[in-house]
């Protein structure tokens, strides 16, 4: 049973990502019951699989019995079992407390959307527990196809942003493929662990360096590492709320993570400088990125898209600390994609809650409504503050052993830089969450030229599109249970993972990131 | 110049159609035609893979003399791995496409044109 | 030596003021008095928790919590240790007083969100308290930080344009300040070397070359210079009197920029060390701009009108009296500095509360408006007149000891320069001072409305404070040991108890 504990965390997303739909036509209620039954039954046998890790070390787990290098083999350590625990668990809250919105969007098929969202999920815990290198290329396709669909479903904008995000993010996966056939012939085997050591004893051909550019191309465009960002903020903007919730805290930080895995798994240490220096350009990209996507993000006056720009800074940090390369950067940038993962999930969500209950998402018409939704305005304010970095919560310690790991290697700019990107955080972060408790309700919409779109939505109150904003906020009421059960559960979980920080980064990623 | 070229013919050609690919989706107008270059693009790395994997004088890899005992040389086959590789990629380069044209269809039945450009005046109005 | 004792207590001082504000946020605007009440019987809980840490730390021995691991190596704990307690004993009696003066305030002014302010008002003591008791610098830059944090909405409580412009500016000064000292504290660990707060400073024979030195010292002076208003990082504090007077009265006069002068103390003493700043030659560095500082500060403090600006800046010169106080680098430089982060806390909070209650009886703010006001609040402002003659540094009120002790430290260490700068700033402190008491009391007012006194909330602890201002003056270790611990401080600070070279001619 346990051997089998693999099988569980991605086979059980698979197998009802076919079940769903069909099932779903008929009875509708079910999808949504099935789905969070199944990404349960993932998010329990990821924390069996941690335990298990924890215990007797890594585990590895032979496809169909056939032991590599003939087999495909999937490899769970330390690293990818705490990050396929955050993918299920924070999924599974994403996709309770977004239920009331995909009842919205996904229209009269919730099967199809949750079919989906659990294909998506196979696609991201496969990524993650892979030891396969062509594996990963299909997974990675299975979970961005997935996303294509999800983001499309959104609405008129949203059609043209999720075509744009296939067509670059297929470039991406094309790119990665490319790499890996380079890699493979140089090596002879698609298996991370072997190509390794192969690639330890042998010397760095030309082919491999070539190999390791393309597969960074490719994977710098899934995880939107600036200047290759340009898909992202359209498709975080206009795909529908349950969707932006999920995608966002999740999808490309797995890519990001499958970047991370390539260092830690496939190419040795000296690879990867001198006649190609990919974590050089890594690292400069990264704090190009970092700089770049706090200062947009300040720029942006439509919530969710500053949320996307924020990502690409923050996905721009863990950038900065694979490119640094030492443990303590490794383990620091896999620290963020967990912490990142609550903290984006927690203000996308609190966007979500806010926009189901009065419509709005221009942040200067989110004046107000402080007191009127504490819990979803605490826990956005709980995770502001955690993307600021203020102790002890846990954007505080990711920056921390970054700015350690920074010192360490004598990268002063990594140290201004990372410093300087909480001030720039709070610059953004805080002129929200000043609208929402500092100022009273605007009278009426402030002279926006976009402002058409921020109109109340369905169900919630529904006033005339030139009506006054101040009485939708006046209105407003806490978000239903079910919605901001799972939000202040995210929001406590960012003070928890930073007060904690130590269980995770003692235990499970700084051994991780040694014995890989 | 040529004889480089020659000696490193498949590296070229698969170089040749990537470019090709890119330069489909980058340029063109028309979401359709972007399509194809997506296409164009995952054909050049079949190739590729393809003809990596190419070994002259050699034959399929199946053991014709299994049950005589003897000794397989593994020069006299082709390496049957990518071959199997790229009928998945071919597979994932399917469902992409697929699910770009179900777009486009969507696309189509919305705005009623297929033109990048046009799509987005229509949004703007 | 003292031994320390693991104990619940320093954080049980630090958790006090956290479930005040729990209990107030809870309580919410129905029940007002109750949840008024929280903020004053945790103050007392508070006090008598510091107290009796205070007996036992005069004893030698310390009490000690250690919570849990922050960092691979790094403790967050809390120490009771001498300089602590004088920061956190000054705070726990000053919060029971500028508890119930807010309460007065805030209903005497009518200001509307009273539960979020005294949740955050409980909050920042609770940050506080955890400032004066951190026993290593990433348990201080936790509590610094978080004190940012929740004096934000403080200071931005009244929701003007101004408040709000005000609110940005004082988050961009003390955030950057928090990140050079987090920078400094992330590279102090990389170095490996063990950032617990010790007397005569732990870098003192750590073995670093001079270049990081100056980093570190830059960092860390910069991150504590920035709350403790050290020109050119002081602009955030005269912006910040926009907020509610019982705010400024505290918290910019007592606990945040008490938190970055005592900050500089731990700078100056308990991480560097007299040795190290001399070797350095960073004292110098420090003494200059401090001694700059409480020269212009008091200068522009004349040229206000604004009673709340004037000391404002009165408030910023005498921050640099504690710190010129540290950079002079001698045991009677050093007692004196303590002596003044007590002694200008409670003088300052007098002259706040004077202050606020002015402007809830007559809404008046400016020095210009407040002619025969003496005669209508005679308990205010005979209060307000003590307290300007204790800033002055008149015997036998507070200020003058710590001056006294800081003059003495000066020429001490043969630096006679800064002996004229803290005289000259003397006369200066007259000049912006006096003059509000002589309109007070010897003008008559030019219109006839008659507005007495206000409410006993608000008049109770202000003469309070001012009697404090005088009997700790006369006896400053009475009844609560300030001059025993600042003399304990420099004890272990100067072991050799002769005045180190600090600066031969």
């Amino acid at each position: 049973m346990e051997q089998q504990l693999p099988a569980f965390i991605v086979g059980a997303p698979l197998l009802f990502s076919v079940i769903v739909p069909i099932l779903g036509r008929k009875w509708r209620q079910s999808a949504f019951v099935i789905s969070v039954a199944t990404v349960a039954v993932a998010a329990v046998a990821s924390a069996l699989s941690l335990e298990r890790v924890l215990r007797d070390g890594t585990f590895r787990y032979y496809l169909g019995g056939w032991e590599p290098p003939v087999g495909i083999e999937w490899v769970i350590d330390e690293v990818a079992a705490v990050v396929s625990l955050v993918v299920t668990s924070v999924s599974l809250l994403v996709l309770v407390s977004t239920r009331r919105w995909a009842e919205r969007e996904a229209g009269d098929r919730p099967g199809v959307f949750y079919g989906l969202v659990l294909l998506l999920l196979a696609g991201l815990t496969g990524i993650v527990i892979t030891g396969d290198l062509f594996n990963l290329f299909v997974f990675l396709e299975i979970a961005s196809l997935a996303a294509y669909a999800l983001v499309f479903i959104g609405g008129r904008r949203a059609m043209l942003a999720g075509f744009r995000y296939l067509i670059i993010g297929s470039i991406g996966g094309a790119f990665y493929l490319l790499g890996v056939g380079f890699i493979y012939f140089a090596t002879g085997t698609l298996n991370m662990i072997e190509a390794r050591q192969l690639l330890v004893e042998a010397e760095s051909t030309r082919a491999v360096q070539v190999g390791a550019v393309f597969i960074f191309t490719g994977l710098g465009l899934k995880m939107a590492l600036v200047p290759m960002h340009l898909w992202l903020p359209d498709a975080y903007e206009h795909a529908p709320s349950s969707v932006n919730s999920l995608i966002a805290p999740v999808m490309t930080k797995v890519a990001a993570y499958a970047m991370l895995r390539m260092f830690l798994s496939v190419f040795p240490p000296g690879y990867l400088s001198g006649a190609v220096p990919v974590a050089d350009a890594l690292l400069i990209l990264g704090l190009v990125g970092i700089v770049f996507g706090s200062v947009a993000a300040a720029g942006q006056t439509d919530i969710r898209r500053m949320l996307a720009y924020s990502s690409i800074s923050q996905l721009a940090f863990i950038a900065v600390g694979i490119g640094l390369g030492t443990p303590l950067a490794l383990a620091a940038a896999l620290l963020h994609v967990v912490n990142h993962a609550a903290m984006k999930a927690t203000l996308f969500l609190a966007t979500a809650s806010v926009r189901f209950r009065v419509g709005l998402q221009r942040t200067h018409n989110l004046a107000g409504l402080g007191p009127r939704m504490p819990l979803t305005m605490g826990a956005f304010a709980v995770g502001s503050v955690a993307m600021v970095g203020i102790p002890p919560t846990a954007g505080f310690f990711s920056k921390w052993y970054m700015v350690q790991a920074g010192v360490d290697q004598g990268q002063w700019v990594v140290v201004v830089v990372v410093l300087l990107s909480s001030l720039l955080t709070a610059v953004y972060l805080f002129k929200v969450l000043e609208q929402v408790y500092l100022r009273p309700a605007k009278p009426e919409p402030s002279a926006h030229h976009d402002d058409e779109h921020d109109s109340p939505v369905d169900s919630a109150p529904q006033p005339a599109e030139q009506e006054a904003i101040r009485p939708v906020v006046e209105r407003a009421r806490e978000a239903p249970w079910d919605i901001w059960v799972p939000l202040v559960l995210l929001a406590a979980a960012t003070v928890i993972l930073g007060v904690f920080n130590v269980v995770i980064m003692e235990h499970v990623l700084l051994p991780g990131v040694e014995v890989s | 110049m040529i004889d480089e070229i020659a000696a490193r013919f498949p590296y070229w050609a698969t170089a040749a159609l990537l470019v090709v690919g890119l330069y489909g989706m980058i340029a063109k107008r028309s979401l359709v035609k972007q399509v194809i270059g997506l296409s164009i693009f995952q054909s050049a790395i079949i190739l590729f893979f393809i003809s990596g994997s190419l070994l002259e004088g050699a034959t399929l890899p199946i053991l014709y003399s299994v049950h005589g005992g003897e000794h397989a040389n593994p020069d006299d086959f082709v390496n049957p791995l990518p071959h199997v590789l790229m009928l998945t990629a071919i597979v994932v380069g399917v469902a992409i496409t697929g699910v770009a044209l179900s777009f486009l269809v969507s696309i189509y039945r919305e705005f009623g044109t297929l033109d990048e450009r046009d799509m987005l005046d229509e949004m703007r109005k | 030596m003292s031994e320390t004792t693991a104990s619940a207590l320093p954080l049980a001082a630090v958790l006090v003021p956290v479930g005040a504000a729990m209990l107030a946020s809870l309580t919410t605007g129905r029940w007002p008095n109750l949840r008024d009440a929280w903020a004053t019987l945790a103050g007392i809980a508070m006090v008598a928790i510091t107290v009796v840490m205070l007996t036992d730390t005069l004893d030698g021995r310390i009490h000690r919590t250690v919570l849990l691991e922050l960092s691979p190596g790094i403790d967050i704990a809390l120490r009771a240790d001498p300089a602590g307690m004088i920061f956190g004993l000054l705070v726990s009696v000053l919060w029971v007083l500028a508890g119930v003066y807010a309460v007065g305030y805030m209903r005497g002014e009518h200001e509307q969100k009273q539960t979020r302010f005294f949740t955050a008002f409980a909050l920042s003591i609770a940050t506080v308290a955890g400032v004066a008791l951190a026993e290593n610098l990433l348990t201080f830059v936790l509590f610094y930080e978080l004190l940012s944090l929740f004096t934000y909405p403080l200071v931005t409580h009244r929701e003007t344009e101004t408040a709000l412009v005000a609110g940005r500016k004082y988050l961009a000064y003390t955030l950057s300040g928090g990140l050079m000292l987090i920078g400094a504290t992330a590279w102090l660990h990389v170095l490996g070397v063990d950032a617990t707060f010790q007397a005569g400073g732990f870098l003192d024979g750590a073995g670093l070359d001079s270049a990081t030195q100056w980093g570190l010292f830059v960092l860390l002076a910069g991150g504590v210079g920035v709350k403790a208003g050290v020109m050119p990082l002081h602009s955030w504090l005269p912006s910040a009197m926009v907020a509610p007077t019982p705010v400024s009265a505290l918290l910019h006069a007592v606990a945040v920029v008490k938190a970055g002068v005592f900050g500089m103390v731990r700078v100056g003493v308990f991480v560097f060390g007299a040795a190290l700043l001399d070797d350095m030659g960073a004292w110098l560095v420090l003494a200059v701009m401090s001694a700059g500082t409480l020269l212009i500060a008091s200068i522009l403090a004349l040229r206000h009108d604004n009673l709340k600006r004037r000391l404002a800046y009165s408030t910023i010169s005498h921050l640099s009296y504690i710190v010129l106080g540290v950079a002079l680098i001698g045991p009677l430089a050093l007692t004196g500095a303590l002596l003044h982060i007590v002694g200008h806390g409670v003088t300052k909070i007098t002259l706040f509360f004077v202050a606020g209650a002015i402007h809830v009886r007559t809404h008046k703010e400016n020095v210009s408006d407040l002619d025969g006001i003496g005669r209508q609040m005679p308990i205010t402002m005979g209060s307000f007149a003590l307290a300007s003659l204790s800033m002055v540094g008149i015997p036998p009120f507070i200020l003058f000891t710590s001056k006294l002790y800081l003059g003495w430290g000066a020429v001490e260490v043969g630096q006679q320069v800064f002996l004229i700068v803290y005289l000259v700033s003397g006369l200066l402190a007259a000049g912006y001072l006096f003059p509000i008491v002589i309109r007070a009391f010897l003008r008559s007012s030019p219109d006839h409305t008659r507005y007495g006194e206000a409410d006993v909330r608000m008049v109770a602890p202000i003469a309070v404070t001012a009697i404090l201002a005088l009997v700790w003056g006369i006896a400053p270790d009475l009844p609560l040991g300030f001059f025993e611990l600042a003399s304990t401080v420099a004890d272990a600070a100067f072991p050799q108890s002769v005045a180190l070279a600090g600066g031969t001619p």
